[in-house]
């Protein structure tokens, strides 16, 4: 359908790979398990096998030395997988570590903190270490990770640093789809590790929104096949809906917003493989968040009432879209700052700036 | 991968060749085009200027993917896509040869004569000869395959009698092709239509008559052809397979950046107008319909990628018109709610008169190319479910 076809035979084999895994570990059973917030055991050991939680992290650091672009790409399959594990949050805490020379603590799922603008963490030297100072809310998955990394300020740089979950105070949260998501209190905790790196809490927020373009791109897709199948299956007037022209019609802009939700999480991964402070990562994060709801609505419309069962699996995928869209930044954050940007630059440079976006 | 049929993007290839090309292009428009031309012609492709399509001609940038020896320049879609864009985001006045270049040129190029593309080719490539489009009529708009205009065997040729409705520019254009029926329809509709290349400025029998749309303006006409006598090498094609020849053509008629600029220059006015620090909410709207244009592009790249390759996509061209155009209508409606400032085709500030144009001209976008409604009949179509 949709596929975002890869550039890269490297981005093609691991593709498959990974659609193998997680269509062997996605079943039903396993989301019924990983709705209550729980991670299922053996789909993280797979993964942690594949080496995809490490994605982002070089391969001199030990990990399996991709592309940026080409580990991104994972999460589209993951979004399509609805992949109830928190394999971004884990590269991206992979990605972080690494930037500060600091090793992966073990192959556990990680968190990363903190993910909502405006919340800041300040660290500051306690003996030979560090300790933390700040709060940060809706942490993805911080009650079930092995470790936190957290991007800090430390007197003005830039400091990553691991701590244990066990040593915060944790309120344990979930977003709409009942993944994980808690809020942490850093005040006085001690790092484990810690590390400067070239990356603030807004790159790390950056980096995020492009994964979750990236997940909503490929939920978007699964949604779109769900709905076209359903209208194929089911019969109402004696004929398959599919054959209604209005229902047509609406699956026709479910798939126009399926293809755009694709093509921008597409720019921003290349965005993120070469600067993360691009404004085609707004770009990715806008379209796609917007691309989710009107896909969700339709979606849920062709499918009628059973689509609005837990009976159905729709949900999973449709309770994701409305999560993930407003997660590291929401539309109208993202198209603040991005619009911020154009009227900065003023009018006769618009075009270049759409240009120059990719 | 299991589910439904597949419409599938590939991604727009990288060429930094393109960049340097662009430079050129701003060079040349920042040499040729008035300032004030950003704000006339919203919507149809800029203005029309025969000297301007010359001069395009003159640097290579009218058939450019074409074959040399037709006067082409062998240069890839992309290079091609980089003009065009850079063309309509500064309101050049290209339409005396848009038609030619994007669509008549390579469906002659496709399915002409030697002798035609020898004719025309370089001709067109030169800037010198536009073309209009005679397809749809009175009776036959969405449902193209009535057209019941019709052309007569006669001795030597062809004898035409009908009449071609909304055909833009025919009132400048040098040719049109026209589709008319030489033939009965047959049980799948499609069958017994032709395509003929017409010379309009020396056939007798045809009076072009001008229909003004709602703005007032002069873009589109009424063709009538009343015996007119065409030569029997003005086929264009084979006699019957004009249904597959138009619809081949269509997919190079609704890709392109024109899908999704129409509205481009009020997206500039209301930036100026609204300074370099607006309000939050302004920001908001702005950034959104960006992020729109940014993706627009890409996808619309990636089906002049895939034209180029010579695949057909028919209905990932359909689907980036869909939402290519409902972006341009919507950018109208988004501007009249950021400034409090009334449309006005008169207004000394160009906020408010290309609001005015734009606002006039933007029930058109999701009718000409092929309406909203069968643009998304084609991606269902596509999805396997018709
Ligand atoms: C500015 C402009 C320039 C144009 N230039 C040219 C030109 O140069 N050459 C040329 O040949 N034509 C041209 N056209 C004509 C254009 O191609 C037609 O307007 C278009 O194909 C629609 O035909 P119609 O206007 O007769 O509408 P109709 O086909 O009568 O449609 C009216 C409404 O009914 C809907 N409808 C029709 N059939 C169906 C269906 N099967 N299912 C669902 N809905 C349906 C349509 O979507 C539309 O909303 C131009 C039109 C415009 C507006």
């Amino acid at each position: 359908m949709f596929r975002i076809t890869v550039m890269s035979e490297t981005r093609k084999l691991l593709g498959e790979a990974a659609e193998r895994l997680f269509e062997k570990h996605c079943g039903a059973r396993a989301m019924r398990a990983a709705d209550g917030g729980e991670i299922p055991q053996a789909l993280w050991r797979a993964l942690a096998e594949a080496g995809y939680p490490a994605a982002l992290v070089p391969e001199s650091a030990g990990g399996p030395g991709l592309e940026t672009g080409d580990a991104l790409s994972l999460l589209l399959g993951a979004g399509r997988h609805a992949l109830p594990a928190p394999l971004a949050e884990t590269m991206l805490a992979g990605w972080l570590l690494s930037a500060a020379g600091l090793a992966l603590p073990g192959a556990g799922p990680l968190a990363v903190a903190p993910v909502r603008e405006g919340e800041a963490l300040a660290a500051s030297r306690a003996g030979a270490g560090w300790r933390l100072q700040g709060r940060a809310t809706r942490v993805p998955w911080a009650s079930q990770a092995e470790a936190i990394v957290v991007a800090a300020d430390c007197e003005g740089r830039n400091l990553v640093a691991l701590v244990r979950p066990g040593d915060c105070r944790i309120e344990r949260g979930a977003n709409v789809a009942g993944e994980s998501r808690d809020d942490v209190d850093f005040e006085g905790v001690r790092c484990v590790n810690a590390g400067f790196a070239a990356h603030d809490a807004a790159a790390l927020r950056s980096m995020g929104a492009v994964m979750r373009s990236a997940q909503i791109a490929g939920a978007m897709q699964r949604v779109l096949e769900l709905s076209v199948q359903y209208a194929g299956e089911r019969v109402q007037f004696g004929r398959p809906i599919g054959r209604f022209q209005a229902v047509q019609q609406s699956l026709a802009v479910l798939a126009g917003q399926a293809a755009a939700a694709a093509a921008a999480a597409e720019a921003g991964i290349e965005a993120a493989a070469r600067d993360l402070a691009s404004p085609t990562v707004a770009v990715a994060k806008i379209r796609a968040g917007e691309a989710a709801g009107i896909g969700a609505a339709i979606a849920h419309q062709v499918h009628g009432a059973i689509g609005f069962t837990q009976e159905h699996r729709l949900h999973y995928w449709t309770r994701r879209l409305w999560s993930w869209r407003d997660e590291f930044g929401n539309e109208a954050r993202w198209a603040a700052r991005l619009g911020g940007r154009i009227a900065a630059a003023g009018a006769d440079r618009l075009w270049q700036g759409i240009t120059a976006a990719g | 991968m299991g589910g439904a049929k597949g419409l599938r993007f590939d991604p727009p290839s990288h060429f930094p060749e393109g960049e340097r090309l662009r430079a050129e292009v701003r060079a040349f428009l920042a040499e040729h085009l008035p300032r004030r031309a950003l704000t006339e012609g919203i919507g149809s492709w800029g203005g029309h200027d025969r000297e301007f399509s010359r001069k395009m001609g003159a640097r290579g940038w009218i058939g450019m993917t074409w074959p040399k020896r037709y006067g082409g320049h062998e240069r890839s879609a992309l290079e091609r896509y980089v003009v065009l864009e850079e063309m309509l985001a500064a309101g050049a006045p290209v339409s005396g040869h848009w038609i030619a270049d994007r669509q008549s040129g390579p469906l002659i190029l496709r399915v002409g004569t030697e002798a035609q593309k020898r004719h025309y080719l370089p001709r067109i490539a030169a800037g010198e000869l536009s073309f209009c489009i005679g397809m749809s009529e009175p009776d036959s708009g969405s449902d193209l395959a009535s057209a019941r205009t019709r052309a007569a065997a006669v001795a030597g040729g062809y004898r035409v009698n009908g009449t071609k409705l909304w055909t833009s520019n025919a009132h400048r254009a040098d040719c049109m092709i026209l589709l008319a029926r030489t033939g009965e329809a047959g049980e799948q509709r499609h069958g017994g239509l032709t395509q003929f290349l017409v010379d309009l400025k020396a056939t007798p029998g045809i009076s072009i008559r001008p229909v003004h749309n709602l703005a007032g303006e002069h873009h589109f006409n009424e063709v009538v052809f009343q015996d007119a006598l065409l030569p029997a090498a003005s086929v264009l094609g084979a006699v019957g397979d004009g249904w597959d020849q138009v619809t081949g053509e269509l997919a190079f008629e609704r890709s392109g950046p024109e899908r999704f600029l129409s509205s481009f220059a009020l997206l500039v006015e209301l930036t100026r107008a609204l300074g370099r620090e607006p309000s939050e909410r302004a920001r908001i709207a702005l950034g959104r319909i960006v992020a729109h244009i940014v993706t627009l592009r890409r996808l619309s790249r990636s089906v002049a990628g895939m034209l180029q390759t010579g695949a057909n996509p028919a209905q990932q061209a359909a689907l980036v018109k869909d939402l290519g155009t409902a972006l341009e209508q919507e950018i109208p409606e988004i501007a009249r709610q950021l400034l409090d400032e009334e449309p006005d085709r008169a207004a000394a500030r160009d906020f408010a008169r290309v609001l005015a144009h734009t606002m006039m001209n933007a029930p058109s976008f999701t009718l000409r190319g092929g309406t909203r409604e069968i643009l998304r009949g084609m991606i269902a179509r596509g999805l396997g479910l018709r």
